[in-house]
């Protein structure tokens, strides 16, 4: 992979900050690159650093150590170039004062990137239909649905077209319908328009449904660098989960000599096995048992969750820390 | 785009959120006049100090114009708190527009509503007695306005170093109001004792409402408004640098 094809190169970068009880490193200098066209997600628990590591990038906060190019320019001796070339959606904020109106307050984003009123009108024309938010120029934000706002946010970083975008926290607090609406959108900002994508997050459906590639965060500091596939596959392999009709255990034999699991074992009236891969070790499973003369009732492959392997990996579950 | 383009930018989307609360609209431009109708008549019961009769207005109204500036400038920063939680501070921050826009833009907002709710005072004073000299009046006007400039500024950046109205609401009135009344906004200070009176030449918005009322009585060309000008413009500028300073470096 050459240089010029990366999109964030971080570089050592840290951040600590002030407190009462003394100084607290929130990040503790990391070392990441992110290619152009990925979409990367961050994921942790609250507290992990992740958002700070995301202001960082995004010029909102000052590093106190470390460097990093975003977006091909020196995040630190370069800021402004940097936030000429990204684009940023915050975490879901307060509720609007209600005087704002999407279209106004849209035009006005990307005024202040420097696009003249023409090419600012014309742009929003252009992004609204893409992000479902026809005719909703002269409507208040206040009377917006948390859908349609999180929406509204997103065209807010996408005004002026950035070739790298930032998203903290993107679906925090929205109903599963409009978290998978959203999660489209997102998908065809890369897939429709080449934009890298660096997100935020503490689900681990949406680190696994959205992202190519995760980098997990724990107490300020990267534990993990990889696809959610391999993540998992580091943990354990799949889990096939068997009813028969007939004897378990002579299920269990002819699974053994079939597939020569990890683990094989009877639990109540279900046969459990671990494998490598899930996927390909079913058909096979099914002709023995089925030339054994024991009839299937039902078979089921789990596939480790991100939590299996933020558990690994942090000897802490993410589910104890988020708060949904 | 220019810093003059992007300072209008941010003034526009103030100017347009404060014209769409019609609370705010509503209370901003009765307020001053509820004190010249529930305040003003008491004055013409006291003598001393150059009140008493119809030229009380000409000492109480530029007081009047004063507490505008001083409250109205003061709390401008509670708004950005509002804009902090919205996410609004924060989306402006990461564009390639100037820090000094950011604040300048909001400033102007207040120092433009300062300015006509001071036009506006100035004018309903009018049937109430006030017969001041327009020309000093007019100058008056804008002495108010370089001064809010500067205390609006600093009170963005108060806003955004406190980030909490229940920390920055005692602050802006533990500030203002010893400030207001050791300048002798509501009565002149040469009603007051020796020692209050020394302890008020110290502070420098004694001198801005010497010289208001100087410019109201028609004393253009005095000592105490060139004073009070420079003092004005001193101060506006102090606080301005100080915002703009600290608001580029909390905001990188």
């Amino acid at each position: 992979m050459t240089k010029s094809n990366l999109a964030i190169e971080s570089r050592q970068l840290a951040r600590s900050f002030k407190t009462k009880a003394g100084p607290v490193d929130a990040v503790k200098g990391v070392d990441f690159d992110v290619s152009d066209g990925e979409i990367v997600g961050l994921l942790g628990p609250n507290g992990a650093g992740k958002t700070t590591t995301l202001r960082m990038l995004t010029t909102l906060l000052t590093p106190s150590r470390g460097t990093a190019l975003v977006a091909g320019a020196d995040l630190i001796t370069h800021s402004r170039e940097v936030r000429r070339r990204i684009g940023y959606v915050a975490q879901i904020g307060a509720v609007p004062a209600p005087g704002t109106r999407l279209g106004e307050e849209l035009i006005t984003q990307a005024r202040l990137q420097g696009m003249n009123k023409a090419a600012a009108t014309d742009r929003l024309k252009a992004l609204l239909p893409t992000l479902d938010l026809s005719g909703f120029e002269g409507r208040t934000l206040a009377e917006m649905s948390g859908g349609q706002r999180r929406r509204f946010d997103v065209a807010l970083g996408l005004m002026h077209d950035p070739k790298l975008v930032f998203l903290d926290e993107p679906t925090t607090g929205l109903d599963p319908q409009s978290r998978a609406n959203l999660w489209e959108h997102i998908r065809s900002l890369r897939d429709n328009h080449g934009v890298t994508i660096v997100l935020t997050t503490h689900y681990l459906d949406e680190a696994d449904a959205l992202a190519d590639r995760l980098l997990v965060m724990d107490d300020g500091q990267i534990v993990a660098d990889d696809t959610p596939e391999a993540l998992k596959a580091r943990v354990s392999g799949d889990v096939i989960t068997v009813s028969v009709d007939g004897d378990l255990a002579l299920a269990a034999k002819v699974a053994g000599e079939a597939l020569a699991p990890r683990t094989n074992v009877v639990d109540g009236n279900k046969l459990v096995l671990t494998v490598e891969r899930g996927d390909t070790a079913v058909p096979p499973l099914l002709r023995a048992l089925d030339s054994a003369g024991l009839r299937l009732k039902s078979v089921q492959v789990h596939r480790p969750t991100l939590d299996d392997v933020f558990l690994t990996l942090t000897g802490r579950s993410l589910r104890e820390d988020a708060d949904g | 785009m220019t810093i003059v383009t992007e300072t209008w930018v941010i003034f526009i989307r103030q100017m347009r959120q404060l014209v769409r609360n019609p609370v705010w609209v509503f209370f901003g431009l009765t307020q001053p006049i509820l004190y010249l109708a529930l305040f003003g008549p008491l004055l013409k019961n006291i003598s001393g100090g150059g009140l008493g009769g119809s030229d009380s207005y000409k000492i109480f109204v530029p007081g009047l114009l004063l507490q505008l500036a001083i409250f109205g400038a003061g709390f401008a920063g509670f708004g950005i708190i509002q804009e902090l939680r919205e996410g609004v501070v924060d989306r402006q921050r990461v564009t390639p527009a100037s820090r000094l826009a950011l604040i300048m833009g909001r400033t102007m907002s207040n120092v433009v509503t300062i300015g006509v709710q001071a036009i506006l005072l100035t004018l309903v004073a009018i049937p109430f007695g006030l017969r001041p000299n327009w020309g000093g009046a007019f100058v008056s006007i804008a002495v108010i306005c370089v001064l809010s400039l500067g205390m609006a500024a600093a009170s963005y950046t108060m806003g955004l170093i406190l980030r909490d109205e229940d920390s920055f609401a005692p602050f802006v009135q533990g500030v203002t109001l010893p400030l207001l009344l050791l300048s002798g906004v509501l009565l002149p200070m040469t009603l007051a004792p020796t020692w209050l009176r020394r302890v008020s030449q110290v502070n420098p918005l004694s001198y801005v409402v010497d010289t208001v009322r100087a410019l109201f009585r028609g004393d253009i060309a005095s000592v105490t408004v060139a004073k009070g000008s420079l003092v004005t413009v001193g101060v506006a500028i102090l606080l301005a640098w100080w915002a703009t300073r600290r608001f580029q470096r909390n905001s990188a």
